[in-house]
């Protein structure tokens, strides 16, 4: 494989892997929207972790035994 | 047993919020004395010709840097974790001995660190690497105190309550893995002595790599040390901080991991902008420079999600001192992350590379984001751990004007010598020669560079009314019930 070839296989590597992480980001931001809009997943209620932190707080999600389980 | 309620446990924090102070007030002192030694260099000698050896600039230098980054900002990321990581997982760190064991060890190591790396730093022991200059025995060292914070945080998220690990939390471990996967590469480094048989002191070290390796491995470390140790963990600080002090959650939650991906993708991919015009890869410079401009994007989507955290709440930056300071460093952060980028920019940097401008640019950084949000955090802290409000309001809003006068005296002085530098080096007459000698610059800066040593005086004056209100608030403010410690803290007049 000459130098030629690699520049070109290089060029080509990344552009695709470029377009790649841009897909993922993407596809990612459009997790985070449509799972809150399903309402598989409410993010927002994460921002409540450091407004009710003192240690007698119910925790916003609890960490049970079953999850430990499912796990 | 005695059967009391739960409580977080402060002791670590506390520890690392006295060296947050005393390395913040020494790190800056000395940066002070380089600055009148930039503009009188009289001030080399100020402790006359037999000292002269421990006051000069160039000995000097690397304590500065190395006091304001590993001691005052490390500090504080030390203290802000025993603090926060505590409260947004609900777990206590009396709940475990071994985790307590293990916070005091690292700040006892950390303390020894910082004692071999001031002695030796003063003596002229150095690697001669920017920002790595411990020799190997004090890089070993430094690992094994970073190991242990590491033990520490996973310690503690694996006993926690929360299941969800708040966004900061997330920010704190990028900074841990950070920092150890730079820490490590960049140090990489042959113990002379042994490896020649027994030549030089057996402390002594040389990088693994040479050349232009060398300075790709240290611009690689020297850019992403910014990345993980004066934004990673900064955003982690103002992600919990500010909602905290204000009542208000955070304003787009799922906009704060989108930033956090962002951020970690990009900001590694950056440092070649460090090395335009050199010797390294063409196509490594230009990529230094379109991640640098792709950086602005995740930079500005926590500074702005920050602003907007703030919506509906805006008097309280005009009444409360701990706001002001919060809203400042996020406008800050905007600031120098727009900053950066625009020097990055090849044409751009043609004329800023090696001018002052730089120094302006992460001094603007440095003091106005990472220095302001550290001492906002501690802010915050002090009347949860030692229970009592802070000591003076006023003398908090005295400190912030004076420090952001500072602040402001110092990029501006920066900026316009560093400007006034660059093209006084390119400027040439018609047949190529070049228009002024090295020493026409130094004249033509000299004011320049008082201005910038009058700032950096400012900005140090009120890290001893800091250090001074800290002091007063643990041990005569007025004692405070838990009920007080909600939201915006509890202030005297």
């Amino acid at each position: 494989m000459n130098s030629v070839d690699i520049a070109t296989f290089q060029a080509y590597g990344y552009f695709f892997f470029t377009a790649f992480l841009v897909a993922v980001l993407y596809g990612y931001i459009y997790h985070l929207y449509s799972s809150q809009k399903r309402g598989t997943r409410d993010y927002e209620k994460y921002g409540n972790i450091a407004l009710h932190d003192e240690i007698t707080d119910q925790p916003i999600e609890e960490i049970s035994k079953n999850d430990e389980i499912k796990k | 047993m005695e059967n009391r309620p739960l409580e977080y446990d402060y002791t670590v924090a506390k520890m690392f919020m006295l060296t947050t102070v005393v390395l913040g007030i020494v790190g800056m002192l000395v940066g002070v004395i380089l600055a009148w030694e930039m503009a009188f260099p009289a001030v080399n000698t100020i402790a006359g010709e037999g000292l002269a050896e421990y006051t000069n600039f160039s000995r000097l230098r690397p304590l500065h840097t190395d006091a304001v980054i590993f001691g005052f900002t490390v500090s504080g990321i030390f203290a802000t974790w025993y603090y926060v990581g505590q409260r947004v997982l609900k777990v206590s760190m009396a709940e475990s001995k071994f985790l307590m064991f293990l916070g005091k060890l690292h700040f006892a190591l950390y303390l020894l660190v910082v004692v071999a790396v001031v002695g030796s730093l003063l003596l002229g022991i150095t690697t001669s690497k920017e920002y790595a200059e411990f020799e190997w025995p004090i890089d070993i060292a430094i690992v094994v105190v970073w190991v242990i914070w590491g033990l520490q945080i996973f310690g503690l998220i694996g006993i926690r309550r929360e299941k969800s690990l708040y966004i900061s939390i997330w920010y704190y471990i990028a900074t841990f893995l950070g920092i150890a996967m730079l820490y490590l590469f960049n140090n990489m480094e042959i113990p002379t002595y042994f490896a020649s048989g027994g030549i030089g002191a057996w402390y002594h070290s040389v990088s693994m790599y040479a050349g232009t390796n060398d300075a790709l491995v240290e611009w690689w470390y020297g850019h992403n040390a910014v990345a993980f140790g004066f934004t990673v963990p900064i955003v982690a600080m103002i992600y919990y901080f500010l909602p905290k002090e204000s009542g208000q959650a955070v304003y787009s939650y799922k906009l704060s991991l989108l930033a956090f991906w962002g951020l970690m993708f990009v900001y590694l991919w950056a440092g070649g902008h460090h090395l335009l015009f050199s010797t390294v890869p063409d196509w490594m410079q230009t990529m230094g420079s379109v991640f640098s401009i792709v950086l602005i994007l995740p930079s500005w989507g926590s500074a702005i999600n920050m602003l907007l955290t703030m919506k509906g709440e805006w008097q309280q930056v005009a009444s409360s001192p701990l706001i002001k300071f919060m809203i400042l460093a996020s406008t800050f952060y905007m600031f120098s992350t727009l900053e950066g980028p625009i020097q990055a920019i090849k044409s751009v940097n043609a004329l800023a590379h090696f001018t002052d401008w730089i120094v302006g640019h992460v001094h603007d950084g440095t003091l106005g984001w990472v220095a302001f949000m550290i001492m906002a955090s501690l802010f915050h802290m002090a009347p949860r751990v030692f229970k009592r409000e802070i000591y003076s309001k006023s003398l908090m809003n005295t400190q912030f004007w004076i420090q952001t006068l500072g602040v402001v005296l110092y990029f501006t002085s920066m900026w316009i010598a560093g400007i006034t530098q660059g093209m006084m080096w390119r400027a040439h007459d018609e047949f190529g020669n070049l228009a002024y000698s090295f020493i026409d610059t130094v004249t033509v800066l000299h004011p320049y560079y008082t201005i910038r040593a009058v700032g950096g005086t400012l900005y140090l004056v009120g890290m001893f009314l800091f250090a001074y209100n800290m002091y007063k608030t643990m041990t005569s403010g007025r004692r405070v019930e838990e009920s007080e410690l909600q939201n915006a803290s509890p202030m005297g007049a």
